[in-house]
């Protein structure tokens, strides 16, 4: 087996040490993320699924423990902190707040820029991330602010795709996107994955969303790692994350209840043509259609 | 009349480009009508004009064109428009928005402070809104702390201590986790089944308007369908093709429908799909 492209051992965060609003946000967290996986993040709200995904490249520094990009430790060397966000791109919630350039496309060459690349390669790198995020060419020298709110949240994944990270974590990516947006996000999300064979991340509170994209699962509560395995098997584990304040989908909740009562269906079905498929071809073995 | 009614109402944006000014046109002839006590959602994707439609009910937005009703008052009318905004409370998107006070009680104090409300009867209002929302115990907590559901229940107690006829809800659920969703939405279902509050709800997810009493789809700034959840999420092909979802009970019975089981109705929730599937199944 390869070398993992990012370890976490004994993460620990601390909010206000030493003041009486002193928090542990996340708790010894230990994690192996294989290269070329995506994983879905859930959790509910103050879990300690965004401090997480801030650890991981660096932008928060944990009071204990270890990150590994690589099998280096990122803090090892601070000069090298730097490329280590390069290296891990993170698109926080609402990314939209935070474009501020004259153009779109300044915006979305802002990054590459940072990592002093020729004038060239950003160019490419700008409409190469542009097509991924479903940008329209003539949108690149609009103001940012004149787009919708849609082409927005475009622009600013794109302004994180065009530095190529390995690692591409996106913090709530579809929240406030209408179906349609959601759907056409998701659906880039992946063929980008696909054609890059990088690894992402995923945090969302859409148990649907996770369902249909992620290879695996990691579920925070209360700032500790309580499962992280294939979907499949954490979906199965609905009792438990109701426990958490978490849902199944809708369509693994159905099939898990006729399971139950001895429809003969495999075990956590995440999507509604796989339910289809197996629902199907029983109805058809017995002459129901 | 009814409770909210819209009469042929247009509404239009001035876009101001570099050579002309531009209107945008938002809400194209909508004709609609709330009754008092009603719980109706409103699905549609962005742009569709649905929080358009739903700023007009408290006098936000004023209509271009058509008239808009609420109890009775011409929302165009300068003069009662504060009487308007104490019949029809808006909530918001995002919680932290929407809270001023440090102490939840006092947050919620906030809105009827405003009307001049007196002291003691704010105390039974503030009360009262909190307990109707299960957020009572919480009153002495400062809302920076709770979660994104008990935030948005706050924000709720404080449209209800004025005392509105009605709540609009323009996506209320947006931000939340799964649990905050399913407390949001049970309290308001509680409002309006137990205190006869008429309930908007604007919203993306389609498990959230099962249990209204109406569903109102728009498109392109008019209404595209109406009915009852079931008369609405019934019609999976035309609801699919404007690439909207209907919940996924009811797509996948819509699906297997189509390749040939016959179904009395298409189940809406989790329970109608395991009962309807089970009785072919097994």
């Amino acid at each position: 087996m390869s070398k993992p492209i990012l370890r976490t051992e004994d993460l620990c965060l601390v909010y206000g040490k030493g003041t009486p609003f002193e928090k542990q946000a996340v708790k010894n967290v230990n994690i192996e993320i294989n290269r070329g996986e995506v994983i879905g993040v859930i959790g509910h709200t103050g879990s300690g699924k965004s401090t997480l995904m801030q650890m991981l490249n660096g932008l928060i520094k944990p009071t204990s423990g270890k990150v590994y990009l690589d099998g280096t430790d990122i803090h090892a060397d601070k000069k090298k902190l730097r490329d280590v966000r390069f290296r891990v791109g993170l698109v926080f919630q609402y990314p939209e707040n935070q474009l501020f350039e004259e153009t779109v496309r300044q915006d979305i060459a802002f990054g590459p820029r940072n990592m002093g690349l020729p004038d060239e390669s950003i160019q490419k790198r700008v409409m190469r991330a542009a097509a991924f995020s479903g940008l329209k060419e003539e949108l690149l020298d609009r103001s940012p602010f004149d787009l919708s709110g849609g082409e927005k949240r475009r622009a600013a994944i794109a302004g994180v795709i065009a530095m190529d990270p390995e690692i591409l974590i996106l913090d709530e990516p579809t929240a406030g996107l209408d179906p349609m947006g959601r759907d056409v996000l998701l659906s880039q999300i992946e063929a980008y994955h696909k054609s890059r064979n990088n690894t992402v991340l995923l945090v969302s509170h859409s148990m649907e969303d996770i369902a249909g994209i992620a290879d695996k699962v990691l579920v925070m509560n209360h700032g500790v790692c309580e499962m992280f395995d294939t979907t499949r098997n954490v979906f199965s584990r609905s009792e438990e994350l109701e426990t958490m304040g978490l849902r199944v989908p809708q369509i693994t909740k159905i099939t898990t209840e006729l399971r139950k009562k001895g429809v003969p269906l495999s075990e956590g079905i995440l999507t509604v043509e796989d339910a289809f498929k197996e629902i199907s071809a029983i109805l058809k073995k017995g002459g129901r259609i | 009349m009814n409770f909210i009614e819209a009469e042929h109402l247009s509404f239009y944006y001035e876009q101001e480009d570099e050579q002309q000014n531009t209107q945008k046109l938002v809400l194209r002839d909508v004709s609609l009508s709330v009754k008092k006590g009603e719980f109706l959602a409103v699905i549609g994707h962005n742009g569709s004009g649905k929080s358009t439609l739903s700023k007009h009910m408290n006098a936000i937005l004023l209509p271009t064109g058509g008239r808009m009703y609420v109890d009775g008052i011409d929302t165009s009318d300068e003069e009662r428009i504060y009487e308007v905004r104490r019949k029809v409370g808006l909530v918001l998107q995002n919680p932290d928005n929407q809270l001023v006070a440090s102490i939840v009680e006092e947050d919620v104090a906030f809105g009827p402070e405003n009307l001049g409300v007196e002291p003691e009867e704010i105390r039974r209002r503030v009360d009262k809104s909190l307990k109707a929302v299960d957020m009572y115990e919480y009153r002495l907590h400062a809302p920076h702390k709770l979660s994104g559901g008990q935030k948005q229940r706050i924000a709720i107690a404080g449209i209800l201590a004025m005392e509105p006829d009605c709540i609009v809800l323009d996506e209320p659920t947006a931000m939340l986790d799964p649990k905050g969703r399913e407390e949001v939405i049970s309290a308001v279902t509680k409002l309006n089944k137990e205190q006869g509050i008429t309930v908007v709800i604007i919203t993306h997810n389609m498990e959230e308007t099962v249990n209204c009493d109406r569903v109102v789809v728009m498109d392109k700034g008019k209404i595209l369908t109406q009915g009852t959840p079931r008369e609405v999420f019934s019609q999976v092909q035309l609801i699919r093709s404007h690439q909207l979802d209907v919940p996924q009970a009811t797509e996948l019975c819509s699906m297997l429908v189509s390749v040939g089981l016959s179904l009395v109705q298409l189940p809406l929730d989790t329970q109608e799909c395991i009962d309807a599937l089970s009785e072919v199944l097994l």
